[in-house]
């Protein structure tokens, strides 16, 4: 089943597409879900007023972005938007681990010591990957979600641009900023494999032509962009020090992120909020 | 003539041009309607209040951010997530917006926004006494979009034709902006008061927890009650229009209509509206405690104030890093 699909019922009808497609959808539902997290914990707390104003307008857009993901989800059957974003265990999520990743020491209410270095490394070298990915699902077989991806990718444009910036910025001033660039490049290189894998089901993911190239090449292309921003690229491969998110495989910051983003739907689950 | 005058709590001091034909001039506009721009000719107390006024405006909404941030990860569905992140998000652009206006009318004092910054981590400068308070529930989230952005766009609209072009310009946006959020706060609180039991306590417990400070939101009815207020300079300048209880009656004739109806009630049993009198009888807040609150003695001042100080030490390195050369921020 690699011509066009487009719709859910259609995309039921076949066993495997179905699993690589709900596969696909919750890794970017899941993406997005939990790096607008985290940039909804930094409102506030950023560097300047400016920068509250355009990080919070860009995790905005990127938690409806997920809402779009977990939509399509919800067309499919799977459950409500509201119950996958915020019922879920942590081993059935599929977001890359490092997007589960505290932006620092202490508590969003209390003492965050939040480290802007790590938002601006996480930032880039998600939405440089998001590009990507998006690129491929919008030539992909699933019609609604090469939709939903055409218009993501539209506003997705500014937020790379902006952290590009960032990066760039502090990549070339101080040297306490390159060296905390640096220090969070370095890291972010021993974690972030798994945000660019398709997990388990790559194989079918790509032979059912839900995206347009495969994660080897999406991998290849995620290097190639970041070569031209980094100033100085780390030695050895890309790791995945805590494992695959993509296979349900997290840390106790997830826990951390969903026990709070979920703190008052769980306070009374029948409720209409 | 030529005098030295002191600018507020701070040490800088500026030649300030006094003149009395310049003045009479002045007044002359501000009498025919006329708008006041950043670069005309102003008497010291007129800029020295739209400072104090703009930059506790601004600063408030900074602040404002941060009780109601602490529900926006939490909020209980994708769609109230959503609502509440551009909510917040707008609030963070009034500040922009409002320090902007207040830097060019601190320029002749050679202040910056690093000052305000730095007064307001001293405790010079002032925030707003409702986002000294804690936030408990869900239902406060609701509430802050509801009632103390009702009462902010009351007391707003009042300055719509403010005198001084700058900020009667950013206040057109603010406003409108601001009726997106008490329909946003007015929707949390119908969803609780639909809701099931617990939802209607917690909708309850939320109004009788911020009654108090909703009737401070418009501050004493005279300076007789806390020592100080600029009512009457900013009538006199035409900077507003109406006095603080003024506002207060517009408040409690909107809205407790609207607390009514939804089978809510408020913690005063004696409230009551006075056809005769027309106006509104209550119950006075403790004016003592809102002299407390505003002095950065609330129930949630320090710690507010510690989550910018927090914000304001940790991303020094990043400040440093933007500047040009190298300076001490």
């Amino acid at each position: 089943m690699s011509q066009v699909v487009e719709t859910a019922e259609h995309a039921k009808k076949d066993a495997t597409y179905f699993l690589a497609l709900k596969e696909l959808l919750f890794q970017l539902a899941d993406d997005d879900l939990l790096i607008a997290f985290r940039g909804s914990e930094w409102l506030g707390l950023a560097p300047h007023v400016e920068e509250d104003v355009a990080y919070s307008s860009i995790t905005q857009n990127t938690m409806g972005h997920a809402v779009m993901y977990y939509n399509l989800l919800e067309e499919l059957g799977i459950g409500t938007a509201d119950l996958l974003a915020h019922d879920r265990k942590s081993e059935e999520r599929r977001n890359g681990i490092y997007l589960e990743k505290r932006n620092g020491e202490g508590n969003y209410l209390d003492e965050p010591y939040y480290d802007w270095a790590l938002a601006v490394v996480r930032n880039y070298f998600y939405e440089a990957f998001k590009k990507i990915k998006l690129e491929a699902v919008a030539n992909g077989s699933y019609k609604p979600l090469a939709n939903v991806a055409r218009k993501v990718l539209m506003e997705h444009h500014y937020h790379l641009a902006h952290w590009k910036l960032w990066i760039k910025q502090l990549g070339s001033s101080s040297d306490e900023a390159k060296k905390r660039i640096q220090g969070r490049v370095k890291e972010a290189w021993e974690e972030f494999a798994d945000v660019l894998e398709l997990g388990k089901h790559a194989n079918d993911i790509r032979s059912h032509n839900l995206v347009s190239i495969g994660e080897e090449e999406m991998k290849d292309r995620w290097i190639d962009e970041v070569r031209t921003v980094l100033v100085e690229i780390p030695d050895g491969s890309l790791g995945k020090k805590y494992g695959s998110g993509r296979n349900g495989d997290h840390t106790q910051d997830l826990e951390q992120a969903v026990n709070t983003l979920a703190e008052v739907y769980n306070s009374d689950k029948t409720a209409a909020w | 003539m030529y005098n030295y005058v002191e600018d507020g709590d701070s040490k800088t001091t500026a030649y300030v041009e006094h003149d009395q034909e310049k003045s009479d001039a002045f007044m002359a506009r501000i009498e025919a309607g006329e708008k006041i721009e950043a670069d005309d000719w102003m008497p010291a107390d007129y800029r020295q209040a739209l400072i104090k006024l703009i930059s506790m405006h601004g600063i408030s909404e900074i602040m404002g951010a941060l009780p109601e941030k602490e529900w926006v990860p939490k909020a209980p569905t994708l769609r109230r997530k959503l609502g509440i992140m551009a909510k917040v998000q707008d609030e963070m652009g009034h500040g922009q917006l409002l320090l902007r206006v207040a830097e060019d009318l601190m320029k002749p004092y050679g202040k910056t926004r690093e000052n305000l910054m730095e007064d307001l981590l001293n405790g010079d400068l002032k925030f707003h006494n409702v986002f000294h308070m804690p936030t408990k529930t869900w239902a406060d989230a609701g509430m802050v979009g509801w009632l103390v952005d009702g009462a902010a766009i009351i007391s707003q609209t009042n300055m719509l034709d403010a005198s001084y072009g700058p900020y009667q310009r950013a206040l057109q946006r603010i406003c409108q902006e601001e009726v997106f959020h008490a329909q946003h706060g007015e929707s949390i609180i119908m969803a609780l008061a639909e809701g099931n039991q617990y939802q209607r306590d917690i909708l309850q417990e939320s109004l009788n927890r911020w009654w108090p400070s909703l009737l401070m939101f418009f501050g004493p009815a005279s300076a007789e009650t806390t020592g100080s207020s600029k009512q009457d300079i900013m009538i006199k300048y035409k900077i507003r229009k109406s006095t603080n209880e003024e506002l207060r009656q517009a408040f409690l004739s909107k809205y407790m209509p609207r607390v009514f109806s939804l089978g809510l009630t408020v913690p005063d049993e004696t409230i009551r509206y006075d056809e005769v009198e027309e106006k509104w009888i209550y119950k006075q807040p403790d004016w003592d405690e809102f002299k407390q609150i505003i002095r950065n003695n609330g129930p949630r001042s320090k710690e507010r104030l510690r989550l910018r100080e927090i914000a304001y030490e940790n991303n020094r390195w990043v400040r440093q890093a933007l500047a040009t050369e190298p300076v001490n921020v």
